[in-house]
């Protein structure tokens, strides 16, 4: 089926199965390979993706739900070779060690501080609590999140 | 491959539905679509609900909340009506997975899924919820606990969707709250969860309480009898202490990869002591 929707500001029409699985079509059909598979079963993170401004799970998402919606996926953050505020704090305070669980987390940091541009540590980590790191760089993580938080105020 | 189709009404649905009467049921699609890929073979279509707007809300409606079915844990946490009227419930849809899966996942789906861990489930048993089903014949109501058969298990008619949650409007000095034991603190599924509702006097003397307990049993579990001798006292250790025994020796928990029977058995003795902290 023909399936359309915009997909970090591009309008997109793309055939595909209405079963694929998102995560697939992004990764597989579409090169975006920033959104990562890591449980295929909605327990890790690292396949977080905006849906009309919402993190949701694309392994847990079928390609016919696209239709109409607007996608952002860490591809979509930066702008040209600037990175955004988020991005550009990870690699600042060193919040990315393998990096596999790094696109995941910065979607659900843009989830929570398009929501409150000033959280406290504890509603970072709550924001973070479905978002898996196997390095066990969680302080490091949420030090960046809130080093974001305060860069992305400034700007405001 | 398997179709997927997303109705954006009702009408369309049930229409979709008598074409394709062996097709799937999609809420928030977290349980579901976790199930359909451990079984490969199964191709029956999809039916998405997630276009159809008149599934998606929370009212206020005289002596009745109304919750529609495609609610999301994140809109049930985020309404006044429930953490002012129901805390519990919101208390509940919080400890769902994680936010992604908050956004995703929806009351309906909550309920169908049926877990024995669910977490919405016993803050809906203790606030005495009817569940309001609808098919393209009309509908009908049923008592949560008469919808819910077994882990698993719901008393959904052939074309029968779930359409919303009725939850009487408790009076002004009743208190509920949902308490849940996990392995951790985010993305985890229940060990033992607690929903309470309690009536209070102004003599700070239990009216009346009910009490649903999550994970201890093969559906929510409720003891009216041991809830009954709550009435006329006020909130003590003694007290609770006492419930939490009784409902201890009457829970039957299983034995799992998170926790043993026995383990289950201890937190129901002592989940009710945590009303006092």
């Amino acid at each position: 089926m023909l399936v359309r929707f915009k997909l970090n500001g591009r309008e997109i029409e793309i055939d595909a199965r209405p079963d694929r699985r998102v995560v697939d079509l992004l990764r597989e059909d579409l090169g975006l390979t920033g959104s990562k598979e890591g449980c295929g079963a909605g327990e890790c993170g690292a396949c977080s993706i905006l849906v009309d401004g919402v993190s949701k799970l694309s392994c847990l998402m079928l390609a016919a739900q696209l239709e109409g919606r607007t996608i952002t996926t860490v591809e979509g953050l930066s702008a040209g070779e600037e990175l955004h505020p988020i991005q550009q704090a990870f690699v600042n305070r060193g919040a990315v060690q393998c990096g596999f669980c790094s696109p995941g987390m910065v979607i659900a940091a843009m989830d929570l501080l398009q929501r409150n541009p000033n959280p406290e540590r504890g509603e970072i980590r709550r924001a973070l609590s479905g978002n898996l790191c196997r390095c066990t760089g969680y302080q490091k993580i949420v030090d960046a999140v809130e080093a974001a938080a305060g860069e992305m105020r400034a700007e405001a | 491959m398997r179709q997927v189709m997303l109705p954006a009404s009702l009408e369309e649905l049930w229409a979709l539905r008598k074409e394709h009467p062996d097709a799937l049921v999609m809420a928030g699609g977290t349980d579901l679509l976790v199930r359909m890929r451990a079984t490969k073979k199964d191709l029956r279509p999809v039916l998405v609900l997630e276009r159809i707007e008149e599934l998606r809300h929370i009212e206020l409606n005289g002596s009745e909340i109304i919750v529609g079915a495609m609610t999301s844990h994140q809109q049930l946490m985020d309404s006044s009506i429930i953490t002012r009227h129901i805390p519990a419930l919101g208390q509940a849809a919080a400890m769902v997975g994680s936010p992604a899966i908050r956004h995703m996942g929806t009351m309906g789906g909550n309920i169908c899924t049926a877990s024995p861990a669910g977490d919405t489930l016993p803050p809906l048993y203790a606030l005495q919820a009817q569940v309001a089903l609808a098919g393209p014949e009309g509908g009908r109501m049923a008592a949560i606990e008469e919808f819910i058969r077994g882990p698993g298990q719901v008393d959904l008619k052939p074309g029968e969707i779930l359409k919303q949650v009725i939850i009487p409007l408790p009076g002004k000095t009743s208190v509920s709250s949902y308490f849940k034991v996990g392995q951790r603190q985010a993305l985890a599924i229940s060990i033992c969860s607690m929903a309470v509702f309690m009536q209070i006097n102004q003599g700070r003397y239990i009216e009346e309480a009910r009490i649903a307990w999550g994970s201890v049993g093969p559906t929510v579990m409720r003891f009216p009898e041991a809830d009954a001798r709550l009435q006329g006292s006020q909130l003590s250790a003694s007290v609770l202490r006492e419930y939490g025994e009784a409902a201890s020796r009457l829970v039957a928990p299983l034995s799992d990869i998170r926790a043993s029977a026995g383990y289950r058995r201890m937190l129901v003795a002592n989940l009710p002591l945590r009303l006092l902290a």
